[in-house]
């Protein structure tokens, strides 16, 4: 199915949201999710459902002021 | 030396992480500035990248506490959702808040900052509000559950130092126990002096450093400027006064006429 990740369209093979990350090539990162715009703790990925279009955002450490 | 939440840091210097020249040229300003704390953020990634993890390595060497930030965000459910994800990766309960309302100036939205407070601090966070020097809203933010105010000296990256000094005076001396932190719009060392002299407890600056020619020579500066108006303020500075006052005794003065 195709979902919106960090913006760009992806076709996924997975309908849950941690084997969706082991697909996208996440696996064992230290990432923060969010699926239309809702944080979803680390613990829930087993448990969350992804949806033909939902938007996941991955994002991971990175520079700040 | 600062207390924040109840944790005291070493330095009343915060730095943050990004535009540097280099990881190792961000590593070594940070050795020369002797921060405690530093400023971090969570982007996108795309799958198989290596930047976010690479980049924490780096951090989690310099050995400082880290507090992550909100920045960017526009509305309180974006902050707050951020906030989560923040908290998660990097494993703290500190959060820098910021909600921009005005894109040219990236200037605080007070109303956003004070709802998102209220619901991050009910939610366990320890909240680090980004906002201007105004009384009301500092006000607003302490009884929403913050423990430390940050006021900006200026806008974010203009480096024009502390712009509204009064107002910086009168935020200080309204709220005397609570940790006060200059953050964003320090470009010279001498607006960290001035922000300690004023009794603040630290300052958090990005720019000033890793735009400067030499960062770690800058970071130096900064270092060696916030501790001479830390000690400054703490010799009890004399009252300026309009009319000048000789310094050198007029008894014994030779009659030379």
């Amino acid at each position: 199915m195709r979902i919106v990740l960090n913006g760009e369209p992806r076709e996924i093979g997975s309908t849950r949201l941690d084997t969706a990350l082991d697909e996208l090539g996440y696996g064992g990162a230290a990432v923060a999710t969010a699926v239309n715009g809702e944080f979803v703790p680390a613990g829930s990925r087993e448990a969350t459902e992804l949806a033909p279009g939902d938007r996941l955002e991955v994002v991971t450490p990175r520079q700040g002021g | 030396m600062p207390r924040f939440y109840g944790v005291e840091i070493r330095s009343r210097m915060m730095l943050g992480t990004a535009q540097y020249p280099s990881p190792a040229i961000l590593a070594e300003a940070f050795r020369a500035s002797g921060a405690g704390i530093a400023t971090v953020s969570l982007r996108r990634e795309s799958g198989g990248g290596r930047a976010g993890s690479d980049f924490w390595t780096l951090i989690r060497e310099l050995g400082v506490r880290v507090l992550p930030n909100t920045a960017g965000c526009h509305s309180v459910k974006e902050a707050v959702t951020t906030a989560h994800m923040a908290r998660e990766v990097f494993g703290t309960t500190w959060i820098k808040l910021e909600v921009i309302g005005h894109t040219d100036t990236l200037q605080p939205d007070p109303f956003a900052l004070v709802e998102a407070a209220r619901i991050l601090a009910a939610d366990g966070f320890e909240v680090f509000p980004y906002t201007t020097e105004d009384l009301v809203v500092a006000g607003k933010l302490l009884d929403a559950g913050c423990e430390v105010l940050m006021p900006w000296g200026a806008p974010i990256g203009s480096g024009l130092g502390l712009v509204n000094p009064y107002g910086l005076r009168a935020l200080r001396e309204r709220f005397p126990d609570v940790p006060l932190v200059v953050d964003a719009g320090i470009g010279l060392p001498s607006h960290a002096a001035a922000a300690m002299e004023m009794g603040y407890d630290a300052i958090l600056l990005n720019t000033a450093v890793a735009k400067a020619g030499d960062p770690a020579a800058m970071a130096r500066a900064f270092a060696l400027a916030v501790e001479a108006g830390a000690a400054g303020r703490a010799a009890d500075p004399m009252e300026p006064r309009d009319m000048a006052a000789a310094s050198t005794p007029e008894i014994g003065r030779a009659f030379l006429e």
